[in-house]
């Protein structure tokens, strides 16, 4: 899999990286701390691709996921990077 | 504190404290200290200090170039080598990828509608708007106070159909993936569908999903191939055969010649142009494979194989590692079948699942490769793809069995088991077994040693899930007893 890009897979949801900025304004808008998100690795394969395309991804950011679900049309969660 | 062992190791051996803390905090340990070049220590400490350093421990003294990189000193050129060429075989990416855009962006009309929902403060799950953007689709005229009315009412709606707050969704999921479960049976079917290929169904592979298993009983792909491919039925077929994996084995006979000592290859010509082979690649993969410690010699049609070893032992050993040598195909993919689905393509499911090595072929829609294997799906695509496949696989395995499980139960379980960046099994292996709680976890399976461990470390158990309040008789943070009320009196409630 040295080639195929992951983000492009059908089962593989938006990876999006959020600013510093962003990332307090969501932390503030649903009143918790970093620690109590989701996580995500930093070796995840998505990472590692986002990576490859150029973002500066370290532990410690967070990951915006945007998926479509059946059962809300879209749906947006959130990743804290943490090392493995 | 390894901080202070180390200085505490220095002190010891008869160096002041200031010394000592100088150079831990250089970054130096006693063992580091022992090969340590002169010039540079002296950069953190005096050169008398550092003189006097070297005679109480004994070291001699040397000065050195202090390099970037300290060179590995080949001992074993050999593997030295080889690990260098192997570093090289490690294949990095030739071309640059870029991040697809996979938001859908919303029509005009749903637009419309977010941007009164925002004016409004109204919250509505997008699903809900674009079914009101589809009602409007037509309307002659669209004002905004009508749109606004719209929302008012469709939020008073989606508010009464909302669950409640702190309701106990995971014992309601709990249940309502449980009880459909009793209704399943233990005995597993033939795939139905697809000749040959039989897939664990049922119970047993619904334990497997949520157990969180490396490697599924039946480990299976399914493989698209790209547009102009999917029809041609010969193509694929080819593909098919190439992506199985043959072993030397498959394609020839191999035999040990005990008169000579020797292993003798005959190739069998026709089940070599089945699986589209040359005599040179028979020859090629031989000499790939490097665990054949022997000499090759080609005579005829025919490939001897002598070895300087010539026991019996050694030779019945070469023989089993000859015949097993793969020849063509993807590593663990045993067998692979056509199948043609009611849209005319065809498809390759394979008994076997190697997702890694298969993304690459090149005839293949890489972006449509399925496989059920969970663990693996989170290796190769990503905690969020492996999601996506634990809520597929389960939701398959309860249709299959014709129980009807609402989604929302099974994405309930999919985020639980992958919240934390990997897939985790429900089980004591698990979430339950992660809890703080020791009377959780010691409620939960295995009572004993979690009781004796907690009593003897002397931990504290704070009370703050579900569990541990029933066992001591407390309210329970769910529901009701999530919310504390507090009585304010008349002077002190604000105006």
């Amino acid at each position: 899999m040295v080639e195929f890009n992951v983000l492009e897979h059908e089962l593989v949801p938006s990876h999006e990286l959020l600013t510093p900025k962003e990332a307090e304004a969501m932390l503030k808008r649903y009143g918790i701390t970093k620690d109590q998100l989701p996580k995500i690795r930093v070796n995840d394969p998505c990472i590692a691709a986002l990576i490859d395309a150029g973002k500066d991804i370290k532990e410690g950011q967070i990951v915006k996921i945007t998926r479509a679900s059946e059962v809300a049309g879209v749906s947006v969660a959130y990743r804290l990077v943490v090392t493995a | 504190m390894a901080r202070k062992d180390t200085v505490n190791a220095l002190i010891r051996r008869g160096i002041s404290a200031k010394v000592s803390e100088a150079l831990v905090d250089g970054g130096y340990n006693l063992q580091k200290l022992k090969t340590a070049p002169f010039n540079v220590i002296t950069r953190f400490i005096s050169v008398e200090d550092a003189e006097e350093l070297l005679r109480k421990l004994g070291i001699r003294k040397f000065m050195a170039e202090e390099t970037a990189e300290a060179k590995v000193e080949p001992e074993f050129p050999d593997l030295v080598a080889r690990m260098r060429d192997a570093k090289k075989k490690a294949k990095k990416r030739t071309k640059p990828i870029t991040i697809p855009d996979k938001v859908q962006k919303p029509t005009k009309l749903e637009q419309l509608v977010l941007d009164q929902m925002k004016e409004e403060s109204v919250f509505l799950p997008m699903s809900i708007v674009s079914g009101l953007a589809q009602r409007l689709r037509g309307v002659k005229r669209i004002t905004r106070p009508m749109v606004k009315k719209l929302l008012h009412r469709v939020n008073e709606k989606f508010a009464e159909h909302s669950i409640d707050a702190h309701e106990s969704i995971g014992i309601v999921a709990a249940q309502s993936v449980g009880e459909p479960g009793t209704q399943m049976t233990m005995r597993t079917f033939h795939y139905a569908g697809v000749a040959e290929l039989s897939v664990t169904q049922g119970l047993p592979r619904l334990i497997e999903i949520v157990d969180a298993r490396r490697e599924p009983s039946t480990p299976m792909m399914e493989i698209h191939l790209k547009s102009r491919i999917t029809k041609n039925v010969e193509e694929v077929k080819r593909i098919a055969r190439s992506i199985e994996l043959t072993r030397l084995h498959h394609v020839a006979d191999v035999e040990i010649d005990i008169n000579n000592m020797r292993i003798v290859i005959h190739p069998d010509r026709d089940k070599m142009s089945t699986k589209d082979l040359t005599f040179d690649t028979l020859k090629d993969s031989l000499m790939e494979e490097r665990r054949i410690s022997g000499d090759m010699e080609v005579e005829g049609k025919t490939i001897v194989i002598t070895s300087p070893e010539s026991t019996h032992k050694k030779l019945q050993q070469i023989m089993e590692i000859v015949r097993n040598t793969k020849i063509k195909g993807i590593d663990r993919v045993d067998r692979a079948v056509i199948k043609q689905l009611n849209t005319g393509e065809f498809v390759i499911f394979t008994e076997g699942s190697n997702l890694e090595d298969i993304l690459d072929m090149p005839e293949i829609d890489a972006q449509r490769v399925y496989t059920n294997n969970i663990v693996e799906v989170c290796n190769v695509l990503g905690v969020e793809a492996a999601r996506n496949t634990l809520i597929k696989e389960a939701r398959k395995t309860l249709e299959e069995q014709g129980l009807t499980v609402d989604v929302r139960h099974i994405m309930l379980i999919s985020d639980m088991m992958s919240n934390d960046g990997d897939i985790k099994a429900i089980g004591r292996h698990g979430i339950s077994g992660r809890k703080s709680s020791i009377l959780a976890r010691a409620a939960f399976e295995i009572t004993s040693t979690h009781l004796l461990r907690a009593g003897i470390i002397g931990e504290v158990d704070t009370l703050s899930g579900v569990a541990e309040n029933i066992i001591v008789g407390q309210p329970v943070t769910v529901g009701t007893g999530a919310v504390e009320l507090e009585y304010a009196p008349r002077s002190a409630r604000k105006r």
